[in-house]
């Protein structure tokens, strides 16, 4: 019997899985199918300073970003060439006063748009005009279960409370919730209390997403990375929840990769199936691409078309597919299941985005990397350099809980 | 399991399913093809089930799309019945079909 539903964003090592089935339907970029989920970082500005942000240590100023008509024109030509999904990030994204125009927008031109935010500048009367602009789905990350850690986490007095009081106005507003919990070295012992909290925050998804190591987080792995152990528990601990907790809350779980065998196939792969847009309108092939330097990225405010730079830009092809590929890639049985691992992690520890990611045990750096995590992680220096637009604050001295 | 609510629910004929808010049944005009779009992921129904979950408005009875199906293809009820009620709750235990609300107050 064939399947009733085909899950369009499973690794397509398997040609008849839905993604192959949605990218052999033909679009405008005849290639590389245009992607069907664009992640759009409206800014780079938030007033938390999590040390393992996601965006670059250079961050956007906010003059730089797009306009609202901008932004509008491209989720309009998004729509036209086949995007069905955006994902509204950031920074804070709620830091933009046009966020309801953006999202009703989003509606018009018939895309389905997430939220995704640290809630701490969201009022009820906010939150219910975005439901009524058509907002499909809020995702709010926590630092922690309770505020000592997680605001110490965030660099922000009372966001732990104010994540709180919004997650559960999102669902009195009826709107599907994602708790995202970003787990690292100093708040991995929460773990069963974090996954309780979504649970009692009636959150339909929770994502326990381990730090992946890219700019900020990067700077800030020492105080960051977990030890092997915490590690093994970790996956314990999300199992045995995933089993318990089947058909209330769905579980998805993030490793982090130091202690893989195996790269993540990051992005689905560089420039196959994703792409996001930078505050300044940059078109990449992730959020942390603009780290690899000597790649020029394209813009929605240059002449070319979104579907154009997605398939002709030099950037977007450069690491496209599996010709680029050194050994021990090339004649490695994985290259189409992982496509190398990630670009933007083998650039920031090997010097050169070309390289196999040091993640994979079959790079010549693996095993010093696997022992340059633990041995920091044993260490156990626990200062934060917390990520502002002034290159990074290191946290006042004292005790953080060795 | 004492204080959980399961998300997910039990489809018999006197269901009324609908799609969650998050659940989205769209055609792709690009891609010529239904697809259900939900919380990080896309997936991509087939035409059985695109044409059941057309009927999936919180209003319609399954008893009524049971009927409706039956007569369409004119086939013995008690075999659609079942095929309707497994793919449903298949789709429910997926997250992709809830209750209807009632009136509260």
């Amino acid at each position: 019997m064939s399947p009733t539903l085909t899950d369009a964003n499973l690794a397509a090592s398997d040609p008849r899985d839905g993604l192959a089935v949605l990218e052999q339907r033909g679009s405008t970029a005849e290639t590389f199918g245009i992607p069907l989920a664009v992640l759009a970082e409206l800014t780079h500005r938030c007033p938390l300073q999590c040390p393992y942000c996601s965006n670059p240590v250079e961050l956007e100023r906010g003059g730089s970003e797009l306009t609202t008509e901008e932004w509008k024109n491209v989720l309009t030509e998004l729509a036209q060439i086949g995007v069905l999904q955006i994902h509204f990030s950031g920074g804070e994204p709620t830091a933009r006063k046009d966020l309801v125009e953006l999202v009703q927008h989003a509606s018009d031109v018939g895309l389905y748009s997430n939220l995704i935010t640290s809630a701490v500048l969201l009022t009820r009367e906010k939150l219910s005009a975005l439901a009524d602009a058509g907002l499909c789905h809020v995702q709010i990350s926590f630092q922690g279960n309770e505020p000592v850690v997680a605001d110490r986490v965030a660099g922000f007095k009372h966001a732990h409370q104010k994540k709180i009081e919004v997650a559960r106005w999102t669902r009195e507003l009826d709107l599907p919730l994602t708790v995202n919990a970003v787990m690292h070295r100093q708040n991995l012992f929460q773990l069963p209390d974090i996954i309780q909290m979504a649970v009692d925050l009636d959150a339909d998804r929770l994502e326990v997403a381990n730090v992946q190591y890219y700019g900020w987080a990067l700077r800030n792995r020492a105080a960051l990375m977990p030890t092997l152990e915490q590690i093994e528990d970790t996956s314990r601990i999300v199992e045995e929840a995933q089993a318990r907790l089947k058909g209330t809350l769905a579980i998805d779980y993030v490793v982090p990769d130091y202690y893989a065998l195996r790269p993540k196939k990051c992005m689905g792969g560089w420039g196959r199936q994703f792409f996001n847009i930078s505050p300044a309108g940059k078109i990449l092939p992730c959020h942390a691409a603009e780290t690899i330097t000597g790649l020029e990225f394209e813009s929605v405010r240059s002449n070319h078309s979104i579907a154009w730079i997605w398939q002709n830009s030099e950037a977007f092809n450069r690491y496209r597919g599996t010709g680029w590929m050194p050994e021990p890639c090339r004649s490695c049985e994985f290259k189409e299941i992982d496509f190398g691992g990630c670009r933007c992690q083998a650039f920031a520890l090997t010097g050169d985005a070309g390289n196999t990611d040091p993640a994979c045990s079959l790079s010549p750096r693996h095993e010093q990397i696997f022992k340059q995590a633990e041995s920091e992680a044993a260490a156990n220096n626990n200062r934060f350099i917390y990520r502002n637009f002034a290159g990074g604050t290191l946290e006042a001295g004292g005790d953080h809980g060795a | 399991m004492a204080g959980l609510r399961s998300r997910n629910i039990s489809v018999s004929e006197a269901s009324r399913p609908v799609l969650p808010r998050h659940a989205k049944l769209k055609f792709d005009e690009t891609r010529q093809v239904w697809v259900i779009l939900a919380p990080e992921r896309v997936l991509a129904p087939d035409e059985i089930a695109v044409e059941v979950l057309q009927l999936c408005d919180g209003v319609c009875s399954v008893e009524a799309m049971i009927d409706q199906l039956a007569e369409k293809y004119s086939a013995e009820r008690g075999a659609i019945a079942t095929d309707v009620i497994a793919m449903l709750q298949d789709l429910a235990d997926k997250g992709f079909l809830t209750e209807a609300r009632e009136k509260t107050s």
